[in-house]
């Protein structure tokens, strides 16, 4: 045998070889395969959030006729556009066996450094670059500390986390700033067709990121990083590197967000917004990642994003009241982290 | 036997740590083509030494020389780029990326107009599975993650990535310290396959049965040297146990 030098892109491909990953099997045996697995608790565990999310949407529309209404699923996607946005950020940073707990300070100093802007007369896409420049750089402080720093990634993002929120407090001195701007409420109530445009750029947001995730370099960089950094690093992945970036691009996902926040309240506060850090979080865990690391994935965390906003949601319809809302999604998030013990590992 | 059949020569490498001499003047050869033995007791200076041929530690002093050049290996990248590579005994494998994922980290083949590049999965697959398949029997599929992979099967991957990069010499170290005797004799046919696609294996190892059978030249340290050499034809275990500790002077 000769070994041959694996960098020459350009070796020969069947047309038809035999595949044997298991989405080239039929449908119909892929439904049989199906079944057989949901005897295994591990199905239960892999899937837990678009199952969680069927269910809830069959008791919720069974409890309330409003519930799957095409204006409250219109106005669900728009709730759940900036939790999306958060929790595929937050999933990158899991993936490496990291935590961003400054992730929605994050977004509150994007969204000051909006109304900052805005208020100092800028039109609003030079005032969005400044959301996005504010955000990233707490990003970029992020990633030092934890990789050229060697700080905890817990400890670390909870500096930030209080340094970002009190930044926002100082410099708006605590006060919200109104912002009136067309584009901004273009953004919030324009839609193609009946999807509204925050549900789109999240959905880009979450196509995008599956495709650097599972089509990169850079996404696998960050899957081997998490998986085991000392077996990357012997293979050559620049580990630093990889960490600051992810940081930076949470950070930098958290100021985009911040514009969808901005033009939902229809101004810049600087509030703490703790449940978007904590649902954040909760969305990934409900979307099968371990907090481990090395285990990617896009579409569970975006699932379990909606499953929050429709549990949010649902308990609104039904007229729960709002203090059983943290106690909902702590149970849910208790349960999928007890089910992720039967993962396949 | 002429120089040009040396495929590496280590002269007088010395490495200290602290007050510690790990190395005190080693020197070893390699012949093209063929299986050397590293064998020693613990302390002796095998692991340092193989450290400083892959590129992990830079000696004191002393040269390494190969193919007849002499050079400096700064990092295992840079013992890599010059054809050296080491099966780290913790194999350096990723258990949560597939095998073809595992082969290619580092390295990846991507395909794209100018800065956007994506992953060439279907090359990368094709690719690891072919030097798999070339080295080893029993192989598993290039998309199981490794953690589901047996000690022998993980061993096999990490000495075919490791021989997939068109490298003159490949470092072992301890290939088959954990593996049953089953998943040994796979290992040992994969270090055979190796050796006869043209690779010169350094091999360390504490089991003198498997040296006698897989090596063709054996080298003893002692104390930071490596105090002898032996053709593994014209030696016994018996020898090799007295010159390494000390019984039998070379």
């Amino acid at each position: 045998m000769n070994p041959t030098a694996p960098t020459s892109a350009s070796a020969p491909t069947p047309t038809a070889g035999p595949s044997r990953t298991p989405e080239a099997a039929p449908p119909a045996r892929r439904v049989v395969a199906a079944l057989a697995e949901a005897r295994h608790l591990s199905f239960w565990a892999e899937n837990a959030a678009p199952i969680g999310l069927v269910v809830l949407v069959v008791v919720f529309s069974i409890l309330s006729p409003t519930f799957l209404t095409l204006g409250n699923l219109t106005a669900m996607l728009v709730a759940g556009a900036i939790l999306v946005i958060l929790a595929v950020a937050q999933s990158f940073v899991i993936t490496t066996g990291g935590i961003d707990l400054s992730i929605s300070a994050t977004m509150t100093i994007g969204a000051v450094g909006f109304g900052l802007a805005f208020r100092a007369g800028l039109p609003f896409w030079p005032a969005a670059a400044v959301a996005l420049a504010s955000a990233t750089v707490i990003g970029l402080v992020n990633g030092l500390l934890i990789a050229k720093g060697k700080v905890t990634d817990f400890i670390a993002t909870l500096g930030t986390l209080g340094v970002a929120t009190g930044a926002a407090l100082i410099l708006t001195d605590g006060r919200p700033i109104s912002v009136f701007s067309t584009e901004l409420l273009t953004l919030t109530t324009g839609k193609i067709g009946f999807l509204p445009y925050p549900f789109l750029l999240a959905a880009v947001v979450a196509v995008l990121a599956w495709v650097v995730m599972f089509r990169t370099r850079y996404g696998l960089h960050v899957q081997a990083v998490g998986g085991s950094e000392e077996a990357a690093v012997a293979n050559g992945v620049k580990a630093p590197r990889v960490r600051i970036a992810v940081y930076v691009w949470a950070a930098a996902l958290a100021g985009l967000a911040s514009l969808l926040l901005v033009a939902r309240i229809g101004a810049a506060e600087p509030a703490i917004n703790t449940t978007y850090l904590l649902n954040s979080i909760a969305a990934v865990v409900l979307g099968g990642v371990s907090l481990t690391g090395g285990r990617a994935k896009i579409v569970g965390p975006v699932l379990g994003a909606l499953l929050l906003t429709a549990l949010t949601n649902g308990l609104t319809l039904l007229a729960v009241s709002q203090f059983y809302q943290p106690l909902a999604v702590g149970l849910v998030v208790v349960l999928a982290a007890l089910l992720t013990r039967y993962q396949k590992r | 036997m002429t120089t040009t059949d040396l495929v590496l020569t280590a002269e007088g490498l010395t490495k200290s740590f602290g007050g510690v001499h790990a190395l005190k003047g080693a020197s070893i050869t390699m012949r093209r083509g063929e299986v050397t033995a590293l064998i020693g007791d613990n302390g002796a200076g095998k692991s340092t030494l193989v450290r400083c041929l892959s590129g992990i530690h830079r000696p004191d002093s002393g040269t390494i020389t190969l193919d007849g050049e002499e050079v400096q290996l700064d990092s295992p990248l840079d013992a890599r780029a010059h054809g050296i590579e080491t099966v780290q005994q913790n194999l350096a494998l990723v258990e949560d990326l597939t095998v073809w994922q595992n082969f290619f980290v580092g390295r990846e083949l991507t395909r794209g107009v100018g800065p956007v590049r994506l992953l060439d999965r279907r090359a990368m697959r094709e690719q690891a599975g072919q030097l798999l398949s070339g080295l080893a029997v029993n192989v598993p599929p290039v998309t199981s993650r490794v953690r589901r992979l047996s000690g022998g099967q993980r061993q096999a991957v990490a000495i075919a990535r490791a021989a997939g990069w068109g490298s003159a010499m490949v470092i072992m170290d301890e290939p088959t310290a954990a593996l049953g005797v089953q998943e040994t004799a796979r290992v040992e046919e994969v270090i055979r396959r190796l050796q006869d696609s043209g690779v010169a294996v350094l091999l360390i190892s504490h089991n003198f049965d498997q040296v006698l059978r897989l090596a063709q030249h054996v080298w003893v340290m002692r104390a930071g040297l490596a105090v002898a050499e032996r053709r593994a034809d014209q030696t016994s275990g018996d020898e090799l146990v007295a010159l390494i500790t000390g019984a039998k002077a070379a």
